[in-house]
């Protein structure tokens, strides 16, 4: 656990217990975000995977269970709580607002106002904030074109590239990724996995939730899999094989307690 | 493979934006440019029909008189319906203002039988207590709206419609039906007309009015805050995606409640302009206002989807009606023709509206 700065995790949360009324969505989760990685999250439908991930982002209260962020345990009180203390989360539906320009999509809700009394009056300072978008990108090596163009004429991919672009933007400390590949075309698809790669590369570590195996099995230095509220398995994408995972989720083959022992407490 | 389709892509868009803040596409522009057109054909056909009748400052100067209640609640429409809102009640609003500001002009000007002798020896508290009652009434409806919409999540057409029968009947349980009487004349002519600046200019005298000068004023700082400032970006925002800017923080419900706010206090003043420009509070005028300042707003390019518009745009909107007025009267047309226009002009500056959405979204 406390190992060396490299492993060391940046989010950990341990005996994670969530209840919807008498529903137990989460049973005891353990999962930890480590620098330097990406790590999938897994699942069926209706496994926890978006429970967990609102749990840990500050959208749901948990019951029981701890949540140790950078060292010290923490409780989010809602999603503005996490983004403070630098998680970001890129949703399914990308929540981008299609008739702003890229600029303004990436700096929606944290605006930079010009200095003095106008911008006590709230005019914006567009040129500071279209410029640390195109440093920023370009440090990242994130390609969105258009900067300045309405996200609506902008193709499935690029508005994807936008809504990544926005979260590795603003995570400082981690960047959750809820099936961000969903939808896409090949092509695009490829791109958002090449950004998940730089965004670890930059020392950011990225949870990446998905559906996909291939996906899943191309980029990810860990898997994590969910089923019935319950982590079954964490896998090493080198060793193990998409049958595997597979069987996980759907609990297809009979995991004896033992071997499921071996597998999370590793 | 996977960075070629943006390679591809880039460097064309990129030559196309240098710099530019907004860009957009061929068909973003058709709306707006469709309108300034027709405007522009309306100036030149009543001048070649009319000639210097029609084509001369003064009559401009009433153009413009004529346009300033309605430049007001097309400005407060603006922002509305770029939020995907809408606000019927602006016209009723407007009535309950004037009616508001006569009552308290004439409750404080004088006792009861001082005024109905039309003498006034308090005018100087009755009439600036009489205007601000005006405008902090319209401010205090278009509050209701804004709240009744967020708190209980009503549609903004609903909400506004029954404020719009709320604050009509209000206005005319006021006024017992009829217009206010025994309002100083003051009001109208030491405030309305009185001559804040002049320009003597080829022959001609321009006079800049108290409610010219407060309608130029409104729509600069409103043109200004849409397109320059947090609140007209949130502005866009909300209407473009709620619950996306609900999800970086942004207060939708008061940002909303703000909006709805300013439709109501720019309606104020559009009613207190009827006691400066007439001396009286008419409750049987402007029932249709609501429409025409949405039908402004719209003609300019603003969509009833939310996420699109601007304030020039609206202007531009608001004053094809204004011209259309005057010019037919000028040309002795009957003026009932100008319905028949405005309206053809509202249906091609939505299909236009709508083309330009499908062409963006096309890619």
């Amino acid at each position: 656990m406390d190992g060396s700065q490299m492993t060391a995790p940046v989010l950990r949360a341990s005996g994670i217990n969530k209840y919807f009324g008498p529903v137990r969505a989460l049973t005891d989760v353990d999962f930890e975000v480590r620098r330097g990685e990406i790590v999938a999250l897994i699942g069926d439908n209706g496994a926890g995977k978006s429970t967990l991930i609102n749990v840990l982002t500050g959208v749901l209260p948990f019951d029981t269970g701890e949540i140790v962020f950078d060292g010290r345990p923490v409780r989010f009180d809602s999603p503005q709580d996490a983004r403070r203390h630098g998680i970001e989360t890129v949703y399914q539906d990308l929540a981008i607002a299609p008739h702003l320009d890229a600029v303004a999509n990436i700096f929606l809700g944290r605006e930079y106002r010009v200095p003095g009394p106008l911008g006590a009056l709230g005019f914006l300072d567009r040129k500071r904030m279209r410029r640390e978008t195109e440093e920023q990108l370009a440090r990242l090596k994130v390609r969105v074109p258009g900067l300045q163009r309405r996200m609506t004429t902008l193709s499935g991919g690029q508005r994807q590239g936008v809504a990544v672009a926005r979260a590795v933007m603003w995570a400082s400390k981690v960047v959750i990724m809820d099936e961000p590949t969903a939808a896409l075309g090949v092509a695009q698809i490829g791109q958002v996995l090449d950004l998940m790669r730089q965004v670890r590369d930059a020392g950011i570590p990225v949870v990446f939730i998905s559906h996909n195996m291939p996906h899943v099995f191309e980029v990810a230095d860990r898997i994590v899999v969910l089923r019935l509220g319950q982590v079954v398995q964490e896998l090493d994408p080198k060793t193990a094989t998409i049958d595997d995972a597979v069987s996980g989720m759907t609990g297809s083959v009979g995991m004896t307690a033992a071997r499921r022992e071996a597998t999370i407490d590793r | 493979m996977t960075a070629s389709d943006a390679q591809r892509t880039v460097p064309p868009q990129a030559a196309h934006t240098p710099g530019e803040v907004t860009s957009r596409n061929p068909f973003a522009r058709v709306s707006s440019l469709f309108t300034l057109l027709i405007l522009a054909v309306l100036i030149v056909a009543f001048t070649l029909y009319s000639g210097t009748k029609f084509l001369n400052p003064n009559n401009f100067q009433n153009i413009a008189v004529d346009a300033s209640q309605l430049l007001l609640l097309a400005v407060g429409a603006t922002f509305v319906i770029i939020t995907a809102g809408i606000d019927l009640s602006v016209g009723s609003i407007l009535i309950f203002s004037a009616v508001v500001a006569a009552k308290v002009a004439v409750r404080f000007s004088g006792s009861p039988e001082q005024v109905k002798l039309y003498e006034f020896p308090t005018q100087e508290v009755g009439i600036p207590l009489g205007i601000a009652a005006g405008v902090l009434s319209g401010l205090g409806w278009g509050i209701v709206n804004g709240v009744l919409i967020t708190r209980l999540k009503m549609p903004a057409f609903i909400v506004t419609l029954g404020t719009l029968g709320m604050a009509l009947g209000f206005a005319q349980l006021l006024s017992r039906g009829v217009n206010v009487p025994n309002v100083p004349p003051a009001i109208q002519q030491e405030i309305g007309l009185r001559e804040l600046a002049s320009v003597d200019l080829g022959g001609y005298h321009y006079r800049i009015t108290p409610p010219l000068a407060v309608t130029t004023i409104v729509v600069v700082i409103a043109a200004i805050a849409l397109a320059r400032t947090r609140f007209g970006r949130y502005t866009y925002a909300v209407g473009s995606n709620a619950a996306a800017a609900r999800r970086v923080g942004i207060n939708v419900d008061l940002h909303l409640i703000k909006v709805y706010a300013l439709s109501g206090l720019l309606a104020g003043i559009a009613g207190v302009f009827d006691l400066l420009r007439f001396g009286t509070a008419s409750v049987s005028t402007h029932q249709a206002d609501n429409l025409a300042a949405i039908s402004a707003a719209v003609i300019g390019g603003t969509s009833l989807f939310g996420g699109l518009g601007t304030i020039v745009g609206s202007v531009i909107g608001t004053f094809i009606p204004a011209v259309l007025r005057n010019g037919t009267v000028i040309a002795r047309v009957q003026p009932f023709w100008q319905q028949v226009l405005i309206g053809g002009i509202l249906i091609v500056a939505v299909y236009l509206d709508q083309r330009r959405r499908q062409a963006e979204e096309r890619m």
